[in-house]
């Protein structure tokens, strides 16, 4: 398929741009990446997601597609003939989606409270955090049933929902010095993050950690000067 | 084998009457459960021991839980009868986006309208007006949000229809004065014994949330 048949309207640091591409990799999908630029919103964009006005969206010969990770089962749906991406087991895609969904909307809204101002309120963050890894372990042993990635042998739904985090999730143990993936507390996760950071379809995808942490701090002082206009 | 499937749920929460629908519209028998949020079930707490929350579907004793979740898996474990998401990928992907948008955006609107008064639930009227206009913008000239069939996304969204007298009345506004279109879609929505058997009279809502809003001290 041509490249300009599939858009990708988004930016490197997102863990859910990231999302997207790494679901494109994983199929071969040859794809245009085309890059927002921080505080401003293209055209495209917004005339391709006039609703939530947000990146990721793909566009699929001239058709948009929004939010992550239904642009990852779409993709999944289209190109059948690839890698699977969600399992085949309708029980066993339910769990995949309810993890998924955990991601969003539990787990990385832990993760940014961890960067609260008040150490009382960091320290709650980081319990409620610790815990929400122990419940990753687990779920790393049912999901992927003693296999080496949360989709069993090969990287999967919940492996590109949740990996792509990974990154941010490096920024925060970096910049608080703290171990959130532990040798001993999780090993599960501990290997499962190796072997995915490395995988073909996901190199090259998610920022390196310094990297990460520059922006951070970019947006931090964007976010300060605009409060104080 | 026959399955054992068991509907975890409270009678006024749209999420379980979302699941309910489903299972109706398939023709599965379920036994359904109702729980008592203040004194949750040893099952509830094992079986969805993450969020604690109604509901869940438990099928030969597996546990799935968030109801957009439980209404796919339905839709996919008993696939051969009446199909709620389309077959095409774009179309799919479409009503995974209205579903999404619906989780996102109407409950939290509409919590504002009945849990506050004055600014702040004026804020939480004009939100969900304008969402529920979104939406009438998306179901179009069509009879459903499927399309000619009734399918993934008004099953999302009908249950709110039990809840509307409450908005309204709390709200002191008319969602057919803004919304016709969306209200014609709703009543032909009613008209199917899926839907008819899994919402509560509007009434009984209305009577609900008046207790509930006593006991939070919100009167």
């Amino acid at each position: 398929m041509a490249a300009s048949d599939v858009k990708l309207l988004g930016a490197s640091p997102s863990p859910y741009v990231n999302r997207v591409q790494i679901a494109l990799n994983l199929k071969s999908i040859e794809f245009e990446f085309l890059e927002e630029t921080f505080g401003a919103k293209s055209e495209l964009l917004l005339k391709s997601n006039p609703i939530h006005k947000k990146i990721p969206v793909m566009i699929h010969n001239d058709k948009p597609i929004c939010e992550s990770l239904i642009i990852v089962q779409y993709i999944d749906e289209v190109w059948s003939s690839g890698p699977t991406i969600l399992p085949s087991d309708p029980y066993d895609r339910a769990m995949a989606r309810f993890w998924a969904a955990f991601v969003g909307d539990k787990w990385y809204p832990a993760l940014k409270e961890l960067h609260a101002e008040e150490e009382e309120a960091k320290t709650a963050a980081l319990e409620k955090l610790m815990e929400m890894m122990a419940l990753w372990e687990d779920a790393f042993a049912k999901c992927g049933k003693g296999k080496g990635f949360f989709g069993g042998d090969c990287i999967g739904y919940l492996d590109i929902a949740f990996g792509s985090f990974l990154g941010w999730l490096r920024v925060t143990e970096e910049v608080l010095e703290i171990k959130l993936i532990d040798e001993a507390k999780t090993p599960g996760l501990a290997g499962w993050a190796e072997r995915f950071c490395s995988h073909e379809a996901v190199k090259g995808v998610i920022p390196e950690t310094e990297k990460l942490i520059g922006l951070a701090k970019i947006f931090q002082a964007r976010a300060k000067a605009q409060s104080q206009n | 084998m026959s399955d054992e499937v068991i509907l975890l749920s409270i009678w006024p929460s749209m999420f379980g009457m979302r699941v309910q629908i489903a299972l109706e519209e398939k023709g599965i028998e379920y036994e359904y459960k109702e729980e008592d949020l203040a004194n949750k079930s040893t099952l509830l707490l094992k079986m969805n021991p993450i969020h604690k929350k109604v509901p869940v579907l438990i099928h030969n004793g597996k546990p799935v839980c968030e109801s957009s979740i439980a209404v796919q898996y339905i839709d996919e474990a008993w696939k051969d009868k009446f199909p709620l998401l389309p077959t095409d990928p774009y179309h799919r992907a479409q009503a995974r986006f209205w579903a999404d948008y619906i989780d996102k955006k109407i409950y939290n609107a509409s919590r504002k309208i009945w849990e506050t008064k004055g600014e702040d639930q004026e804020v939480g009227k004009k939100e969900f007006i304008d969402c529920l206009k979104v939406l009438e913008k998306a179901l179009g000239d069509n009879p459903y949000f499927g399309g000619e069939e009734f399918g993934f996304v008004d099953v999302e969204l009908v249950p709110f229809f039990s809840w509307f007298y409450t908005y309204e009345t709390c709200g002191n506004f008319s969602i057919e004065a803004e919304c016709p279109k969306l209200i014609a879609w709703a009543k032909r929505c009613m008209e199917r014994e899926s839907v008819s058997k899994s919402l509560p009279a509007p009434q009984k809502v209305y009577d609900f949330v008046l207790q509930l809003k006593k006991t939070m001290g919100l009167e």
